[in-house]
């Protein structure tokens, strides 16, 4: 049985903040999630007890230090079931994850006329990195479109592969909380040779994810949206991939030697982490996979399945026409990520609204504006759960929107 | 928190119900140019139809197209009543006055900014204690300058 009340007694934030004295109804996870306190004890108790600088320095302190980093790619290792602990990157972000392998892997094989194909439901981190490459040396963008209900389109997907090196496509979208077939679409790219990336961000903190069943080559997501901190992010790929590529960022820790002619590389995982990494955020990283192992990651994804039922239901039931929520209405293929148009109103007024009432919303295009483009619209509001929200949570989004129509005469 | 009443007052949910001056001009003549909020994806097209050069220039016409907030639509929408038949000296003052309003710092007035009465667009004043949404406000205003300045490069 998943306790959300035990759950979210651990989030400070969540518990003690108040705003206009009254707590806060986070419903902005899919942009990034609140922390338990046993992840910023983590990180305080490092920094006053085992703070060094890793991999350098020959003292006990520096090795303890050292321990704790790659603790954490450990516990990423096991979270994402990788074969082996030295395929996990740590880079600042998701986003940087998703340069490395365009800027990487990318130019070392990609040249005019090279096919890659992305879905129409992309973030911007995995469209704009390739559109640098297409300035840059004219490689061709294809789109896998969508479905009138907000799936993939995959009716012409072999026509859309051929000849393609690469399909790098979301896990989940973090507009539409549509999940894709990740294991098929893997499948169908390395059919024809492609190489298959997959952006995991809003996938990994809500799903219980297998890299090897996916059989992805590389796997991007970050820390900040399953209850670490900011400033580290993920890698995942296969190493005879890894090993193959260049590096991306040069500098301290990457390189094997630099002479004054030249420089050999570190082995991964090293080769593409250069400089000082975010030491104290992996300490962080380590608690939060922790704290979601301990709840389970299966709990979690039934929590949120549910949860997401009766957000639908609710939306429906009591706003019926007056209120359109985008993506499939199967909680087997979605996740709990809800974009709405509600009336005719825009949803900066929307948003604008429900924080009257401390519900905490996202409106705007959610760096998706090719999506826009698809869905004929401008932006949405849009609420996304985590594992401490509740249906008191969805209640309370419900009753500020009936607030929006008492402010604008509907 | 200031209250939602501060916000959105009758006056700017009526321009934002019914916006002056919407629709497209022919261009050219007219001058076109496109606005966008990066942040919210909010677009706005500003038509302007301008007459002689330099700071006596005169706008004759302006049309809004485009797609936004209560804020962006209704700021617009009272933008347009203010500045058809006034010269591009004015309306430049005007705008100064109007960012000023908005709080923005890197505006520098000008002697005799202070006189200029706003009208309606002063119920836009409350936007200031919502931070966010000052963007919001002065997109039409951004969008307008990129409009005038073009103008009167194509009439010089």
């Amino acid at each position: 049985m998943f306790d959300v009340d035990a759950v979210r007694a651990e989030f400070p934030l969540l518990t003690d903040r108040t705003i206009d004295g009254a707590r806060l109804v986070y419903l902005d996870s899919g942009n990034t999630s609140q922390k338990p306190r046993r992840v910023i004890d983590a990180m305080t108790t490092f920094m006053e007890e085992t703070y060094a600088p890793i991999n350098r320095s020959s003292y006990r302190l520096a090795g303890e230090a050292t321990e704790v980093y790659e603790g954490a790619r450990h516990a990423v290792a096991r979270l994402i079931n990788a074969p082996s602990t030295d395929e996990v990157i740590f880079t600042k972000n998701a986003t940087e994850a998703m340069n490395l392998i365009a800027m990487a892997w990318g130019r070392a094989n990609l040249g005019a006329g090279d096919v890659v194909v992305l879905t129409e439901m992309e973030h911007h981190a995995n469209i704009v990195p390739w559109q640098m490459l297409a300035q840059e040396r004219g490689i061709e963008i294809r789109w896998i479109g969508l479905t009138l209900d907000g799936q993939l389109d995959l009716s012409d997907l072999d026509q859309l592969l051929d000849g393609a090196k690469v399909l790098s496509f979301t896990a989940m979208s973090n507009v539409l909380g549509t999940i894709p077939p990740t294991q098929r679409l893997c499948a169908a790219a390395h059919a024809v040779g492609a190489l298959a990336v997959v952006d995991a961000c809003q996938y990994v903190p809500h799903n219980v994810t297998d890299v090897q069943a996916w059989d992805a080559d590389l796997v991007a997501f970050s820390s900040h949206k399953m209850c670490g901190p900011t400033g580290i992010g993920m890698l995942w790929g296969k190493m005879e991939i890894l090993e193959a590529m260049p590096p991306f960022l040069g500098g301290g820790n990457m390189i094997d030697t630099v002479t004054f002619d030249g420089f050999t590389t570190a082995p991964v995982p090293a080769k593409f982490e250069a400089g000082t990494p975010a030491i104290i955020e992996a300490a962080g990283l380590t608690a939060a996979i922790e704290f979601l192992e301990d709840l389970g990651m299966d709990n979690i994804r039934q929590h949120e399945m549910q949860l997401t039922r009766y957000a639908l239901d609710t939306l429906q039931r009591r706003f019926g026409d007056e209120i359109t929520v985008y993506g499939p209405d199967n909680v087997e293929v979605r996740g709990g990520v809800f974009s709405f148009a509600f009336r005719d109103l825009h949803p900066h007024d929307v948003s604008q609204v429900l924080d009257e009432s401390n519900v905490c919303v996202r409106a705007g295009h959610h760096c998706a504006k090719p999506l826009m483009k698809t869905l004929k619209i401008n932006a949405t509001t849009r609420a996304s759960i985590y594992l401490y929200n509740d249906e008191a949570d969805i209640d309370a989004l419900a009753d500020g929107l009936d607030g929006a129509s008492d402010i604008f005469g509907f | 928190m200031p209250g939602l009443e501060e916000l959105y007052r009758e006056i700017i949910l009526d321009h934002y119900r019914s916006p002056r001056n919407r629709g497209e001009l022919e261009s050219p003549p007219a001058t076109k140019v496109d606005g966008h909020n990066p942040l919210c994806g909010d677009e706005i097209t500003v038509y302007l139809q301008v007459e002689g050069s330099g700071d006596d220039a005169v706008v004759t016409d302006v049309k809004i197209g485009g797609q936004g907030c209560s804020i962006s639509q209704s700021s617009a929408s009272m933008m347009t009543g203010v500045i058809i038949g006034k010269s591009v000296g004015e309306i430049r003052a005007i705008t100064r006055r109007f960012k000023s309003m908005m709080g923005l710092e890197n505006v520098e007035a000008e002697t005799g900014d202070t006189d200029i009465d706003l009208g309606d667009l002063e119920a836009l004043q409350g936007v200031v204690k919502f931070p966010v949404r000052i963007k919001c406000a002065v997109l039409g205003w951004n969008t307008l300058t990129s409009a005038l300045d073009e103008a009167l490069n194509a009439s010089e």
